[in-house]
């Protein structure tokens, strides 16, 4: 056949004539109108193969008019790069769009991957886990990887944005169909939060190619009634090209809202009453070669020809098992295309509809079904035959209808993913051939179906049921409402015939999953071979697995699985619908929480100022801190090394701002602390400052640091800045699980303070030169002590405490007058302070010894490995994770102990990550890591910390190292390597 | 057993595969049985194969309340590895792969097993530091592992963005590890099980076990009582639940973790790639979907479904990791109950009961131990006594102390 220029009508639909459109598919320029979607516009423009299948690479063409397609699944590109996967069914057309069939070599009319549909036999399901063992499956892959996937990544920069909102409402409606638009006219004016949420972009459903008349208007009319008083209604918000895609826990759904071009938002929305109007999906009919293009859902043809005015063929067959499908005869007829035959597989047509059908002079085939299609590109032909008396075969003879397109419908099935993912469960009704919700079971959530999602596929009575539910959601959720006033008079009769499955043919040639390209064979194999429950049969053949989640084939494919295992559909059950309905895209999701965003930067109250001061910023869990100071265009190595000689022979200054902070304040912190750390919180005096560890239930060190009481009730914990926030919630947890009966309070104060410290043989030479009313001198403020009082007029707090083993400082002063501080300090001390970043105070903590926990600890070290075991045994009160280090692997003297170490030969490199190992002759294995490692300046050599096996005992040993392939010498020492006496520091 | 092979596939296909067998018999439930298996995921049903195969111990029933391969080995993101950084756990984990690299011929099922190499990021130098520990780890216990610089990351996956908001600092990769088809697993080995003899009873849910003086005698289910002279529990997910019904405790805590699957793609990404502190792991699966994982939800919980914010979090670090991904969408979303111990590492082995053993507790990576699982917890059924490999990974080390703590090399920490 000659596909004729335009199948377009000339009036009629809901299409703007006056507002032509110019696309591109395949190349080809092509014209379209707006209101549109790409698919209406193809066929229109007489365009039948629009994409090759999955598996067989055969010829496909537009199959429904909504999301449930599975063929038209096109690449659209529209200025934000190719987009694979577009379901072309309900994207609005736009001018100069590219559409694209993703597959199809050299193109999709003529597609060399066809020889698969020929040689198909070999290719039935679960073929390659019987094939490709030799010699490997990698030898395989590759192929195997390139044939699957449906379009390619798109390339490019994202031009959409993408953002996240949150909104709470009393009633949520999902689906502007007639169900979910009657139920929200009544809750108009009832004073609830309505939201009604259509993922077209007009409301309407089922309605917008309906022509039925509403309460004795026409539907078209009473939809723009509707329209306008439900966006007239100050309580209801009408949301549209907004898909509800999750139901979650407690009521929370989530929406991606595509109504503006160039952006999507996640929406987050807790509603208290959620009612589903989600409609249903038309299911196809199995029969040899259903799969051509031409042949379609019996309702999309009715859509495309009475919303977008396009005839999807000019000669085509209606086969249905119920009365919807004459109503889509009658529309096609009405509108110019011929219908040479209804075939139905029902004996008995009731009057209502074989009067209206013998009126316009359209053959009824009754007791009949299609038994094959015939035609390369398009549909030539169909042949039908009779069903026997049984109905499990035809009899002879078999009729040929000459055709160019085929309209089908199997009846409908329940959008029901909603209402499984929010925890209902579905019965299946044998009247109707499909899954309903089970209302006898209890559902988890606020809950309520209607209308076609409810089983209810007439017009009237979705209509009926939309508002009634309308109104006892509503006053489920304490508003007042009576339903709206919908009636109809349209044509509701249904008559269902349970039968999709035409029984006779060849069944490897049937398809159930248009898809994934999954037979009626590939089921009778999947049974067969004992695949026999559902999940089993689900991922054994992938049917339901494409993008379409199987909204036009779970259906069909459970019905054959209980036919071939002699079981009701009921006994198969389904396979539980996961999130989302409707695949959203990733960024939505992520929304704006990328690049800067994505995790938030800290920054330290004078991040400006160090800016100013040459530093180098790196990150340090969230902060941004200065790794070491470029002064001078000093490189890397230099600068460190030049901090770290500065702090120890004069003064260093450093940004200590991020270090966690957490006051304890409460009659019972000293008890709360006490059972907290290893060490002993209560005999600690007010003004005096301790060295602590916290440990895990299991022992395991999970944090250091000093601890300061501030008074008598209130305590200052300061933690590792990586574990701050840990921490806090680690105390929380302590207190209010467990010990809830101790008063106290706990609350982070890390961002309050600002925190500068001082330290070196100088530092406070340079302090007593600053105005202040504390005294600084070792007698008034000696090691390991807390003092507050006025600096440059600040209110501030100084701790004697040290990292660096130099005398130290540490004044903290309200985050604001952070920089005044650095920046006082500065000037002040002129040449004599040193800028030392984090790198530098890295190896004075390491010549020092000071472990840092997490790197010079791991998930395995305990309170005794790094020395604590004089103060373990000196507590007498419990502590968290005491009994744990009671246990004999806890005491084991092999353990993996903290100990220095030094190369034995000065110029070997030492690296952290370094193991340990064994002699060859015992059989290599690791004895622990080399946790730090660096150059010491100070000592001019190099130096690192480490986990070893029996380490406490094994100073002065030598011990082979492993580093990436290298091995040598180091020796174990004590890890102190700098001012074993403390005398610098206590100064 | 009739065999898979190219030859009977297409003597099948001229006979439009009519002549095909059950890949496993539905057999009769019996009164009594040598050894009863409880749960029918990767590991009961490696392990009833292994006792079949290895063992010649044929009277076995694999009792499952589900249907087989329907919980976690079901649910996970099918990766395989063994970096891992304590000798024990390498040692299993690494014997577990090789059973993997031969499995698809000794179960005569292709597994697909896909070993396309298996990236470990590093977000900052100190985690640099981390990563040059373990990967010396991995290769003292005989493994191999590769340092990889940020340039040599992004030029094995060129998607990468390195200079994200936690710049890419480098990575090691352990080229033996990748992916594996999860389902062909679990019907490999039930199909190889049931050749053997071993009865597999799908829909056959424990209720409770029967204990003599400290000793297991049996099990009471849905479908009646059933004798056994031993019994082994492989039940991820719900361990806690067996093992409160054999009246002994579990330091076990259960949560969902989630996966998800992006709609289907030409292949793009060749390679597992994952960042252990932004939180993601990804890779793409032969049909071309994006198989993404992340960390647990922060709640306890038997519930097998994941909330919103975990998604948002993990698809957000996928995405700063690979920006080209947004315009790509989520198909699916799910979760599986996961059993956690204290040290991340599995339980396995003896009970405090006579004839009970036990295999869980394994976390977020159960999927790969399942050869070594089965093979091993086969031997300790047999013996009575724990697999040398498996010695350390027993219950009494809560008590002793002697934990493994793989915090690390479990990829995502909790």
């Amino acid at each position: 056949m000659t596909p004729s220029p335009t199948n377009r009508l000339t009036s009629g639909g809901r299409i703007d004539r006056t507002q032509p459109l110019s696309f591109r598919f395949n190349g080809k320029p092509l014209q379209g109108y707006s209101g549109d979607t790409i698919a209406s516009a193809l066929l229109a423009n007489g365009i039948g193969t629009v994409n090759r299948s999955f598996k067989y690479h055969r010829p496909r063409g537009v199959m429904s008019a909504g999301v449930e397609e599975t063929n038209a699944l096109l690449t659209v590109s529209g200025g934000n790069g190719d987009i694979p996967v577009v379901r072309t069914t309900v994207r609005a057309l736009v001018d100069g769009q590219l559409i694209k069939s993703p597959s199809g070599f050299p193109n999709v009319n003529f597609d060399l991957g066809r020889v698969l549909d020929f040689t198909h036999r070999f290719w039935a399901a679960g073929f390659y886990n019987k094939l490709f063992k030799w010699p490997s499956w990698r030898w395989y892959e590759g192929t195997v990887r390139r044939m699957a996937g449906l379009g390619k990544l798109p390339d490019g920069e994202d031009g959409n944005k993408y953002f996240h909102h949150n909104v709470h409402c009393d009633v949520l409606i999902v689906g502007a169909g007639p169900a979910g638009l009657a139920a929200a006219l009544g809750c108009a004016n009832s004073g609830a939060r309505v939201l009604l949420v259509e993922q077209d972009h007009e409301l309407g459903g089922s309605l917008l190619a309906d022509g039925a008349q509403i309460n004795a208007i026409d539907s078209d009319t009473w939809l723009s009634r509707t329209t306008s008083t439900l966006e007239d209604a100050a309580n209801v918000t009408v949301m549209t090209s907004s898909t509800v895609s999750g139901y979650y826990d407690h009521n929370v759904l989530t929406i991606t809202d595509r109504s503006t071009t160039g952006v999507v938002r996640f929406w987050k929305v807790r509603a208290k009453e959620v009612l589903l109007a989600t409609g249903a999906f038309e299911q196809p009919l199995v029969f040899e070669n259903n799969d051509r293009p031409g042949v379609m859902l019996a309702n999309a043809a009715m859509t495309y020809v009475l919303r977008y005015a396009v005839k999807p063929a000019h000669v085509m067959v209606v086969a249905t098992n119920n009365d919807t499908a004459y109503r889509v005869a009658f529309a096609l007829h009405d509108n110019g295309v011929r219908v040479p035959a209804i075939v139905d597989s029902r004996e008995n047509i009731a009057e209502e509809v074989s009067k209206e059908a013998g009126e316009r002079g359209i053959p009824i085939m009754a007791g009949s079904v299609v038994l094959d299609t015939v035609g390369t590109k398009a549909l030539t032909r169909v042949s039908v035959g009779r069903l026997s008396n049984d109905g499990r075969s035809t009899v002879d003879p078999t009729s040929v209808i000459a055709c160019q397109g085929l309209a089908m419908s199997g009846g409908f099935n329940p959008n029901c993913s909603l209402y499984s993912q929010a925890g209902g469960s579905l019965r299946y009704d044998a009247q109707l051939a499909c899954f309903v919700p089970d209302e006898e079971k209890a559902c988890r959530q606020r809950v309520t179906v209607a209308g076609a999602a409810n089983g209810k596929f007439s017009l009237a009575d979705a209509l009926t049921e939309g508002a009634r539910a309308g109104s006892t959601v509503t006053g489920e959720a304490g508003f007042a409402c009576s339903p709206a006033e919908v009636a109809t008079s349209a044509l509701g009769s249904y008559h269902l015939k349970a039968m999709r499955i035409t029984p006779t043919g060849d069944t490897s040639r049937q398809w159930v999953d248009f898809a994934h390209d999954v037979t009626v064979a590939d089921i009778e194999l999947a049974v067969r071979e004992n695949f026999v429950s559902v999940e089993h049969l689900k991922r054994y053949t992938t049917v339901g697995m494409a993008v379409d989640q199987g909204k036009t084939s779970n259906l069909n494919a459970l019905t054959l699985l209980a036919e071939l295992t002699d079981r009701s559909v009921e006994e198969v059950g389904t396979t539980t619908f996961r999130p989302p309905f409707m695949p959203v895209p990733m960024g939505a999701i992520a929304g704006p929480q990328h690049g800067d965003f994505y995790a938030p930067a800290r920054l330290l109250p004078a991040h400006d100022w160090h800016v100013d001061h040459g530093a180098v910023f790196e990150n340090y869990g969230p902060w941004k801190r200065p790794e070491y100071y470029a002064t001078n265009g000093r490189d890397r190595e230099t600068a460190i090394r030049e901090e770290v000689l500065a702090l120890r022979r004069s003064a260093g200054l450093f940004d200590g701002s991020p270090l966690g902070k957490i006051e304890i304040t409460g009659p019972d912190a000293g008890e709360f602390l006490n059972r907290i750390y290893v060490n002993n919180a209560l005999t600690l005096k007010p003004g005096r400052v301790r060295y602590g560890i916290m440990l895990s239930e299991n022992g395991i060190v999970i944090d250091d640091g000093v601890f300061a009481r501030l008074a008598d009730d209130c305590y200052l914990v300061s933690t590792t800045t990586a574990n701050a926030d840990h921490i806090t919630a680690w105390l929380e947890q302590w207190h209010q699980c467990e010990w809830p009966d101790l008063n106290l309070v706990i609350s982070t104060v890390t961002s309050q303070w600002a925190v500068a410290t001082l330290a070196g043989p100088n530092a406070r030479t340079l302090l007593q030169e600053i105005e202040s009313d504390i005294d600084f001198s070792v007698q008034a403020l000696p090691h390991m002590t807390l003092t507050t009082g006025t600096f440059l007029g600040m209110h501030a707090r100084v701790q004697r405490v040290s990292f660096s083993g130099e005398m130290s400082f540490e004044i903290s002063v309200p985050a604001l007058d952070g920089r005044q501080v650095m920046e006082t300090l500065m000037n002040s001390g002129g040449d004599r302070i040193t800028l030392i970043g984090i790198e530098a105070l890295t190896i004075l903590r390491t010549e020092k010894g000071y472990l840092h926990v997490g790197g010079d600890t791991d998930g395995m070290t305990n309170a005794l490995d790094i020395g604590f075991g004089g103060i373990v045994a000196r507590k007498k009160t419990d502590f968290v994770g005491k009994r744990s280090l009671l246990r004999g692997g806890d005491q084991r003297k092999d353990r993996r102990q903290f100990v220095g170490v030094e190369p034995l030969n000065d110029n070997e490199e030492l690296e952290s990550g370094a193991h340990f190992i064994t002699s060859q002759r015992e059989g290599r294995r690791s004895q622990g890591v080399v946790t730090s490692a660096c150059f010491s300046p100070t000592l001019n050599r190099v130096i690192g910390l480490g986990l070893l096996e029996g380490g406490f005992a094994r100073k002065g040993e030598t011990v082979t190292v492993f580093d990436d392939g290298r091995t040598f010498d180091v020796r174990i020492t004590d890890p102190t390597f700098y001012d074993p006496g403390g005398e610098k520091m206590n100064a | 057993m009739k065999g898979y092979s190219f030859l009977s596939l297409a003597r099948q296909a001229l006979n439009r595969h009519q002549g095909w067998p059950v890949a496993w018999r539905t057999p009769e439930l019996k009164k009594n049985y040598d050894v009863v298996i409880i749960g029918a995921g990767g590991h009961g049903l490696a392990t009833a194969y292994y006792l079949a195969k290895n063992h010649q111990i044929k009277n076995i029933a694999v009792l499952e309340k589900g249907s087989l391969g329907g919980g976690n080995t079901g649910r996970n993101t099918q990766i395989t590895r063994s970096n891992y950084f304590w000798p024990q756990s390498a040692a299993f984990f690494d014997h577990s792969l090789k059973l993997y690299e031969g499995l698809s011929r000794e179960l005569n099922f292709n597994v697909m097993l896909s070993q396309r190499g298996l990236l470990t990021l590093a977000h900052s130098l100190h985690e640099l530091e981390g990563i040059q520990r373990w990967a010396n780890a991995i290769r003292i216990n005989e493994i191999e592992a590769e340092i990889l610089s940020p340039i040599e990351v992004k030029k094995l996956v060129p998607l990468i963005d390195i200079d994200c908001r936690f710049p890419v600092h480098g990575g090691f990769i352990q080229r033996r590890g990748g992916i594996s088809r999860h389902d062909a697993v679990v019907w490999g080995y039930a199909r190889a099980a049931s050749a053997y003899g071993v009865d597999i009873i799908q829909q056959c849910e424990v209720t409770a076990l029967n204990i003599q003086s400290g000793r297991v005698t049996g099990v009471q289910t849905t479908r009646g009582t059933i004798g056994a002279d031993k019994i082994s529990i492989a039940v991820a997910g719900h361990t806690t639940e067996l093992a409160r019904m054999a009246d002994f405790r579990v330091p076990i805590t259960s949560m969902p973790l989630q996966a998800m699957v992006s709609e289907p793609i030409k292949p793009c990404l060749h390679t597992v790639v994952m960042s252990p502190v932004i939180h993601m792991y990804v890779s793409q699966s032969d049909r071309g979907e994006l198989v993404i994982g992340g960390g647990a939800d922060l709640y306890n919980s038997y519930a097998q479904r994941g909330g919103i914010p975990l998604l948002q979090e993990n698809i957000a670090a996928v995405l700063e990791l690979f920006p080209a991904f947004t315009r790509l969408r989520l198909m699916r979303q799910w979760a599986g109950i996961v059993d956690i111990t204290p040290d991340t590492s599995p339980v396995m082995g003896l009970t405090p009961l006579q004839n009970l053993y036990i295999s869980g507790g394994w976390g977020t990576g159960g999927y790969k131990a399942i050869p070594a699982g089965g093979d091993t917890m086969a031997y300790t059924i047999v013996h009575d006594e724990a697999h040398p490999l498996i010695e350390d990974f027993g219950l009494a080390r809560f008590e002793t102390g002697a934990l493994i703590d793989e915090g690390a090399a479990s990829g995502v920490s909790h």
